[in-house]
């Protein structure tokens, strides 16, 4: 697996497949996509640069510990649900606000942060279950 | 007070559930006085009630309803008539005085504190059961009951006695608990309301109908299990592991007596028919003499007060099921008498027990001097469990003689066990109270001294009580009797109580057969004891049967998981998809999906019916990559072919999903594959296989047989699917309103995270789930890897 090339040409397909990731997921409304796609497309992500970096490498790129992304990722998901009680909606309920930014309108909306917290969840389970297979100390889980 | 009536019914049912989420604080803080604050709880709840009472004596009952569950129609509703304000009365008072003598029982006790919020929150429940309107609410308040009951039983959970006899009285009540739900929902079935006060009007709806016999069965066995009646009493002698305040409190006005309310309550809906009686009589009649008989068995003296108690639901049982109106009268009477006495009787045992270190009854003796207070306090709570004149125990007695004589041969019986139960019962009080406290002094493991004055003021109000009821017979026929029996039996019981002795009338004659007969039990209590002792022997036990079944219960437990949980991971596949397959032709089957293969007279030529689908050649090219990808695994001779070949099959599958319109599922098609791939492959290479599948002929036949039958069940069944027509109007629905209120065009993901956001949230939560499960699963494995 850890050939020159694959190493060398890691990084850019992972910088390359996060980037899109995002987009999936945010275009996901409208078009192809969405957040459970665009998580496993990162996660995909994770599990190539894992293999050519090595799992140290990559827990010490993410920063967090790919749990605690996927359980941001339930309570955001949960919490977006949650504002429509403000407005005396049943739980769940979308709110949709378009903030207009002069040049272009910018629709936010509750689905689209129940769909960031799908993403975050797909993104760090199956980060973290990636990892901790392609770990073979043990000192990584 | 300003309180209106709803509020005042309300604030019973709630308030000690409130002092007992207190009572911990209201302990740190108060100390040693804590027990007289939070006695005003029931106290207040006492006086309430009383005003509760004014109205109900007037001719009415009183209902207040909370809205539960609206949308089921189901309130929480309370009811207050004369039978539930007996009830509650009864343990509101008794429990003032359980407090107070908790307070000083277990003075220093680390868990204090911890003690008063169980013991409100049972009393809570206690009222809340006995109030109940809803059959729901009733069956939540006896859960509950059993649930702080075991909390109190198990108070003192370093032993290992108590733990046991917590989780023993835990089973058996939760039995019949579980009972008591079938039975309410089978009963609102049949009555078509939840309500006990209207279904107290429709007893012939009940009883004619078919399912009589097991709603009968339900609710006997719910109540059966609570009173300890034969063969389930087992429970209650053991559940003297508790703290004395907990036995004097569960085992007089409380716990035991929910199963006598309940048959109380359940006699207008489902009492006076020949089985009722016939199994109330003979179980109740059993439990009398087997109660009474235990006790005269025993030296120590809570044990003997459980035993009797035993015997007196086995009584109240008997009487229940005559369901006359003096059989009723006096259930009533005897259950307030009961209360009273024995709630004294078992104070006075932990009196003697804190006062001179041992409640063996032949270690003690000539108590009396030095503990003067308690012993007039056991006195009068013998006299009412004697029934003397001027008690309430003599009204009960009266009562209940008069149920039984008149009547035939079979009555005669009634009254032979009644009189032999009341006469041993009898007998035991009068060793309870004369034993101990008269005679030579005997030497004692403590300095013996008197209780204090909270622990002296319960036997001394009760046995009081007992007296005091005694000598108002025309309040008690008036305001209590016609009260409760018009709530029981649908009509006012006539009052026939009176002071007067009357010396040819045949019942004084049965009192004073049942006072000399105690007597001659009294002088030869050691020569029955002995006798009873030999027999008990050999008879076998019904704790030791409970032992068993719980053995064996947990072996059989254990025998399961092993045969499921076996560890080998290609038997639990082979399960699974055996279970698949299961899933995937038994509705088939019974749904008649198999039809069509049917010959029927139009077949035809099959020939013509064969048809190659009109696909473009690209999509032929796609289909040929998938089969090819399948047949790749087939013959793959290393496991990374394999797994690459199914990988090949999958993509496949996402170009078609791509060419048929689902670029979403293509997408996640497409990427699933890959994650598999890549997993699987590091799975094989982490779990060390070897590279090439060798399996032996046996294995391989049963794989490929399941997965062939498996496969083949899936694609019939899609196919079954697809050749039905389908209902579009949840599609046509999604595409006409995705854009307008959902404000997205891509319709599959606004399903998803918009008009079945609620499943998708469900959905990640079992993904992160799966997540902390495989890496608990990754972590356990690495350690103890090179260990084996």
């Amino acid at each position: 697996m850890n050939t020159l090339l694959f190493r060398t040409a890691a990084p850019l397909i992972v910088a390359t497949m996060l980037v899109f990731s995002v987009y999936i997921c945010l275009r996901g409304h409208n078009e192809p996509g969405g957040g459970f796609i665009g998580g496993l497309i990162a996660a995909s992500a994770i599990a190539v640069y894992g293999m050519a970096a090595g799992v140290p490498a990559v827990r010490r790129a993410l920063k967090l510990d790919p749990m605690a992304i996927a359980g941001a990722g339930v309570l955001l998901a949960g919490v977006s649900g949650l504002l429509s009680l403000f407005i005396e909606a049943p739980f769940l309920t979308s709110i949709w606000l378009y903030l207009d930014l002069g040049e272009t309108v910018v629709p936010l909306s509750t689905p689209l942060f129940f769909d960031i917290g799908v993403y975050l969840t797909v993104f760090g389970t199956l980060s973290a279950v990636a990892l901790a297979l392609e770990s073979d100390s043990e000192e990584d889980l | 007070m300003g309180l209106s009536l709803d509020a005042s019914i309300a604030l019973v049912a709630i308030a000690p559930f409130v002092a007992a989420l207190l009572a911990p604080f209201i302990h740190s803080l108060a100390g040693r006085y804590s027990a007289w604050i939070l006695a005003l709880v029931p106290a207040g709840i006492f006086m309430l009630l009383i005003r509760l009472g004014e109205t109900v004596i007037g001719g009415g009952t009183l209902t207040a309803a909370i809205d539960w569950v609206p949308a089921y129609g189901l309130t929480l509703g309370f009811f207050v008539d004369g039978l539930s304000l007996v009830f509650a009365l009864t343990i509101a008072g008794v429990g003032t005085l359980i407090l107070l003598y908790a307070g000083a029982y277990l003075r220093g006790h680390p868990h204090l504190g911890r003690f008063y919020a169980y013991i409100l929150a049972f009393m809570g429940a206690m009222l809340g059961l006995v109030l109940a309107d809803s059959m729901l609410a009733l069956f939540l308040f006896w859960e509950a009951t059993s649930v702080t009951s075991f909390l109190l039983i198990g108070f003192d959970h370093s032993r290992q006695a108590a733990r046991r006899a917590a989780i023993q009285a835990l089973v058996i009540t939760n039995i019949g608990g579980m009972a008591l739900l079938v039975g309410v929902i089978l009963l609102q079935h049949v009555g078509g309301t939840w309500l006990l006060s209207e279904l107290r009007d429709m007893g012939e709806v009940a009883r004619g109908s078919g399912l009589y016999g097991v709603l009968l069965a339900l609710f006997l066995l719910a109540a059966f299990t609570k009173s300890a009646q034969f063969p389930f009493h087992f429970w209650l002698p053991n559940a003297m592991e508790a703290p004395t305040p907990v036995s004097a409190f569960l085992h007089s006005a409380t716990m035991v007596q929910a199963g006598v309310y309940l048959l109380l309550r359940m006699t207008p809906v489902l009492g006076g028919t020949p089985v009722w009686t016939g199994l109330l009589l003979g179980f109740g009649g059993v439990t009398l003499i087997w109660g009474a008989l235990a006790a005269l068995r025993e030296t120590d003296l809570k044990q003997m007060l459980a035993q009797t108690t035993i015997g007196s639901l086995g009584l109240l049982v008997v009487l229940i099921g005559l369901a006359t109106e003096a059989a009723i009268a006096g259930a009533v009477l005897y259950f307030i008498a009961h209360a009273c006495y024995k709630a004294g009787l078992f104070m006075v045992a932990g009196a003697v027990d804190h006062g001179a270190g041992t409640r063996e009854i032949n270690a003690l003796g000539g108590l009396a001097d030095k503990m003067p207070v308690t012993f007039i306090g056991a006195a009068l709570a013998v006299l009412s469990m004697l029934g003397l004149p001027l008690t309430l125990g003599y009204f009960a007695k009266e009562e209940m003689y008069l149920a039984v004589t008149g009547g035939d041969f079979g009555m005669l019986a009634v009254l032979l066990v009644l009189v032999i139960g009341n006469a041993l019962l009898a007998g035991v009080g009068l060793i309870v109270m004369i034993r101990p406290f008269l005679g030579d002094v005997v030497e004692t493991p403590k300095a013996v001294h008197e209780a204090p004055i909270a622990m002296l003021a319960g036997p001394i109000l009760l046995g009081g009580v007992g007296v005091v009821l005694g000598l108002l017979p025309d309040w008690l026929g008036h305001d209590v009797l016609a009260q409760a029996g018009s709530a029981i039996l649908g009509q006012g019981i006539e009052s026939h109580l009176s002071l007067a002795l009357d010396i040819t009338s045949p019942l004084l004659w049965l009192s004073a057969i049942t006072w000399l007969a105690a007597i001659l039990v009294f002088q030869k209590g050691h020569v029955i004891r002995a006798v009873l002792r030999r027999f008990n022997a050999v008879l076998p036990s019904a704790d030791r049967m409970f032992d068993l079944v719980m053995f064996g219960l947990i072996r059989f437990a254990a025998a399961v998981t092993r045969a499921l949980h076996h560890g080998r991971l290609e038997y639990y596949l082979a399960l699974l998809f055996m279970c698949l397959t299961l899933a995937l032709f038994l509705p088939m089957l019974m749904l008649g999906g198999f039809d069509w293969m049917v010959p029927t007279a139009d077949l035809g030529d099959w020939s013509k019916r064969l048809v190659l689908p009109a696909l473009e050649l690209h999509e032929w090219g796609v289909v040929l990559l998938a089969v090819l990808g399948l047949l790749a695994v087939l013959i793959a001779q290393s496991r990374l072919v394999a797994i690459l070949s199914l990988g090949i099959q999958g993509t496949a599958l996402a170009l078609i999903f791509l060419l048929f319109g689902a670029p979403d599922l293509a997408f996640t098609q497409l990427m699933v594959e890959i994650l598999s791939v890549v997993i699987l492959t590091i799975v094989m290479t982490n779990l060390k296989l070897d590279a090439r599948d060798h399996r032996p002929f046996e294995d391989w036949a049963r794989d490929g047989t399941i997965a062939v039958v498996c496969g083949a069940g899936l694609s019939l069944l899609l196919m079954l699917v697809l050749s039905g027509t389908l209902d579009d109007r949840l599609a046509e629905f999604f595409t006409r309103t995705s854009v307008p209120i959902a404000h997205g065009a891509n319709i599959v993901n606004v399903i998803l995270v918009d008009y079945r956001g609620f499943d998708t949230l469900g959905e990640i939560s079992v993904v992160i789930g799966a997540g902390i499960a495989i890496l608990a699963l990754l972590r356990r494995r690495k350690p103890g890897s090179e260990a084996r």
